[in-house]
């Protein structure tokens, strides 16, 4: 059975939803972040593929920097939780609520 | 043959662990699947041929970020049940249901496929990663810079962030000593706005 | 050549911008003085222009930077010296000039001041951009810029409520004829594809009858509106609210002039059209005696002289609508002159009066008013038309093309004219100057003017008297560029019969007004008198009821109309609409605040319903574009 690119589409779309579901359900920070990492490489995943059935190395190219940008995401993120995290003891998203209008 | 087992395979060992990362109460239990998703993403990079790209997924992914997380979860008290969402289960699968549904009928659809055209082709005659290396330093060369002094902006960002007041640690203090130093930090503040 | 057209152009600029500066402050002297002198550099920048022309040289002709270019239009800053705009600069300039020094000495006591020569210097600029102006778009700001620096100065003293009224109805009375004036333009553009004057003329010749006077009708309509023909004539009368200076140059000189100019020059139009110049003459001479009408019974010195300016208006369209451009542009020449004197010794007698404005209130002021009472009666003797003042020539050359033209109606009417206005004239002046002291009853102490606002209005008075010697000169110089018809009566006999009959029957007219006003014991209307009760006495001194006619049956509708729009049509339509799209937002906003609840859970299931959103929408553009041919 031939494998095409259509197949790796709807892979990559499948585990988008995972992570839509886990960005959306989570209120601890830190799985939050686990969820934007599946959103990450959902996409790199489409990339990969196109860039194959397609024979252009522009996906590859765009997949290595999504990759440095979470890297560098990460980096920051986990600073600022850190912060966060020693200012009020917890990392739960509902206490986060200074944004309120 | 080969490809499609390797597929069906890898594509049920991913969407598993995804599944776990989002729906466990164990922080930990998450960080393990997440770290096991990664590899078998790169899996997928080999299948297609992007053997570079598999090769950074795991030391980046992997080896980097999955390291960091484990470290930044030392930070947290990570023994207590993680909370989850109130909310209308069916509301946010459905949402997502929805959106997955919406992206294979865009990315499905004829019209895209048609109208794809390849701007650098790969050659078939130099491995993967002196192919990525040729592209990368021509054509990418600015972006990957920028993306180079981006990483080193994001490093001591973390470094500046997290590294201050690391003689303290909360996880070793008790509840009375944690209450005197928010105290401190309040007085702290208001020297500042006074002054 | 062209550094003196900048210089007379903009040194009125330079003068209102520099009393603009001052206009917060309390009298400075040098806000008056400065551009004073400035418009004085304009004056000797003009004459210079006017010594090049006359000496035969050619029409200095600048394009200063490009306007307006927009596909096929083309609309140049392009400013022209010719023999008409020379002519009208000199006037212009002269009479300003003039009026801005005496305007030193009577705004004195006035706590805007500087406002004034501010606004004073505006209008000058403004009126030299209509008269040099080589196109209808240059001469259109020119004629707006008037406008609205008569706006400025007829309602200086705004604080009071007669003369924000009188500044507005003279803006309003404007602008129905400037939109005329604009379609005229319009149509111009449109059937030429150009608005430079040479252009336009020549493409003129080319163009069908029915097009031509259909434009000939729509600037004239323009030329109506500032030059106050009937029936928008009611504003200048009640324009007198400003400070007399300004009425001096304003409302006798320039302003009002700018129609008679705009005639003048699209002769050549004018010329292609002899029906509507025939229009154009009939309601001149109508208006010349239907104006000198009520100049004979009203009791406002000031209403006096403007009825006399609108009545003088007529004799130049009359002339302008006969043909003879060059004869209107003769008079408006010498009428500027002297009938800038005119008011600025009205300006002195009402300084000596206290403001007083009533004729019947004042008498025997020649005593202590000698030099005004010889400049005025000088001015009035030029008015009326006898040799050999300036009045004489310009006037008779009116009345000799009307008879040679062989249009005897409007001859007689013109004829008869002259002798009311002899007759109102000296009217004034023996109620002013002669007869018993009435001010006494009032305890008034009249004084004379200051003596430098005398020699500031000596140069008028003697242009006034010699202005008709220059008849020739000028003749010569601007028939150039109009139609140079001489109007000759063949037989010798008639001339000289028609020439003493008008001097004869001007001198009687004079002499009546005299022995009639300067009767001891003469009896001041007061409402008792036979004569003030016949019918023609109530119509004269209600101005035929025109500004009662125009309040009752279109004001009033008009103001009854905008107050059922207001209620029906503003308040519940347009103002309904407007708070109902304001209030379903209020409302949706109220429905919806919940959302930012800040609460980044909650936010983030946002984004997630957004995103959908955003693929619903790429889906179905898709879709579209893919079955477009099917669904048509």
């Amino acid at each position: 059975m031939e494998i095409g690119l259509n197949h790796y589409l709807v892979l990559s779309t499948i585990l988008f939803a995972i992570g839509l579901v886990g960005v959306m359900r989570r209120k601890n920070l830190l799985l939050l972040f686990f969820a934007t990492e599946i959103l990450l490489n959902s996409v790199n995943i489409a990339f990969a593929a196109i860039s194959h059935y397609y024979g252009d190395l522009t996906g590859q190219m765009f997949a290595f920097f999504v990759i440095a940008i979470a890297a560098s995401e990460v980096a920051v993120g986990l600073g600022l939780l850190i912060v966060w995290y020693k200012r009020h003891g917890n990392i739960d998203l509902d206490t986060m609520s200074t944004m309120r209008g | 043959m080969f490809e499609a087992v390797a597929f069906y395979l890898f594509a049920f060992l991913t969407i598993a662990m995804f599944y776990i990362v989002v729906t466990t109460k164990q922080a930990l239990y998450a960080l393990t699947a997440l770290a096991a998703g990664m590899i078998f993403i790169s899996a997928f990079f080999f299948i297609l041929g992007a053997e570079f790209l598999g090769a950074i997924q795991i030391i980046v992914y992997t080896g980097a970020v999955m390291a960091l997380y484990a470290f930044g979860m030392m930070f947290f008290d990570t023994t207590r049940d993680v909370k989850e969402a109130q909310g209308n289960k069916f509301i946010i699968t459905g949402l997502a249901t929805l959106a997955a549904v919406l992206v294979v009928l865009i990315v499905s659809a004829p019209i895209i496929s048609e109208n794809i055209t390849a701007y650098y082709p790969a050659l078939p005659e130099v491995g993967n990663t002196q192919e990525v290396g040729m592209v990368l330093f021509t054509k990418y060369l600015v972006p990957f810079e920028v993306a180079a002094v981006m990483l080193l902006v994001a490093m001591i960002a973390g470094i500046v962030l997290a590294g201050k007041k690391m003689d303290l640690s909360i996880t070793l203090m008790n509840d009375a000593e944690i209450h005197d130093m928010k105290i401190d930090q309040k007085l702290d503040q208001h020297k500042k706005v006074l002054s | 050549m062209e550094i003196y057209l900048y210089l007379a152009l903009f040194s009125p600029l330079v003068g209102s911008l520099f009393a603009a500066l001052f206009t917060t402050k309390s009298k400075t002297l040098v806000a008056g003085v400065v551009p004073s002198l400035l418009l004085f550099t304009s004056f000797v920048s003009s004459s210079i222009l006017l010594v090049h022309i006359l000496n035969g040289g050619a029409p200095v002709h600048v394009e200063m930077m490009t306007w307006m270019a927009t596909g096929d239009l083309y609309i140049p800053f392009g400013f022209v010296v010719d023999q008409v705009s020379v002519t009208m600069m000199m006037v212009v300039t002269i009479v300003s000039t003039v009026v801005h020094v005496y305007s030193i000495g009577y705004m004195d006591h006035d706590k805007s001041f500087n406002r004034f020569f501010a606004w004073l210097s505006a209008f000058v600029f403004s009126m030299l951009i209509l008269v040099m102006s080589d196109n209808y778009a240059g001469l259109f700001i020119g004629w707006e810029g008037v406008g609205l620096c008569s706006w400025g100065l007829i309602g200086f003293w705004f604080h009071k409520e007669s003369a924000s009224w009188a500044a507005n109805e003279a803006f309003i009375m404007n602008r129905i004829a400037d939109l005329g004036m604009l379609i005229g333009i319009f149509l111009v553009y449109w059937n030429t594809g150009s608005l430079q004057y040479d252009h336009v003329f020549e493409a003129f010749k080319g163009l069908d009858v029915d097009t031509l006077a259909l434009i000939g009708i729509f600037l004239f309509i323009g030329a109506m509106g500032k030059s106050a023909q009937f029936p928008l004539h009611t504003w200048l009368a009640d324009a007198m609210e400003g400070p007399t200076p300004v009425s001096a140059l304003i409302h006798a000189a320039t302003m009002v002039t700018a129609g008679v100019y705009l005639v003048v020059r699209s002769n050549e139009l004018y010329s292609l059209i002899p029906e509507i110049g025939l229009f154009i003459a009939s309601l001149g001479a109508f208006v010349a005696i239907f104006a000198a009408s009520m100049a004979l019974v009203n009791r406002d010195m000031k209403r006096i002289i403007a009825y006399s300016t609108l009545s003088q208006l007529g004799y130049m369209f009359a002339a302008a609508g006969l043909g003879a451009y060059w004869v209107a542009l003769f008079h408006l020449m010498a009428h500027a002159f002297f009938k800038a004197l005119l008011f600025l010794g009205a300006g002195n007698v009402m300084h000596a009066m206290h403001d007083e404005l009533d004729p019947f209130k004042m008498g025997g002021l020649g005593k202590t008013m000698k030099a005004t009472m010889v400049m005025m009666t000088l001015a009035s003797v030029a008015l009326a038309g006898l040799f050999p003042l300036a009045g004489f020539f310009s006037k008779d050359a009116i009345l000799e093309a009307a008879f040679v033209e062989h249009h005897y109606v409007i001859y007689s009417v013109l004829l008869f004219t002259a002798g009311l206005t002899a007759f109102y004239s000296f009217r004034l002046v023996a109620l002013i100057f002669h007869g018993e002291e009435r001010y006494t009853l009032f305890g008034i102490h009249p004084h004379e003017a200051y003596k430098f606002m005398l020699v500031a209005m000596s140069p008028l008075l003697l242009l006034a008297i010699i202005a008709g010697s220059l008849k020739m000169t000028y003749f010569e110089m601007v028939t150039a560029i109009l139609p140079d018809i001489e109007y000759h009566i063949h037989s010798h006999v008639t001339f000289w019969i028609m020439t003493i009959g008008t001097q004869l029957f001007v001198v009687i007219a004079i002499l009546y007004a005299y022995k009639k006003y300067t009767t001891i014991g003469m009896n001041v209307p007061d409402g008792t008198s036979e004569t003030e009760n016949t019918f023609m006495y109530k119509l004269l001194k209600n101005q035929y009821y025109i500004p009662y006619a125009y309040d009752e049956y279109i004001v009033k509708p008009y103001t009854k109309l905008s107050a059922l729009f207001w209620t029906e049509i503003d308040q519940k339509v347009v103002d309904a609409t407007v708070d109902g799209i304001a209030g379903v937002i209020y409302d949706s906003g109220e429905q919806t605040r919940d959302m930012q609840d800040g609460n980044l859970s909650t936010m983030l299931r946002w984004m997630v319903i957004g995103t959908i959103a955003l693929l619903i929408l790429a889906v179905m553009f898709g879709l579209t574009a893919r079955y477009a041919h099917v669904l048509g």
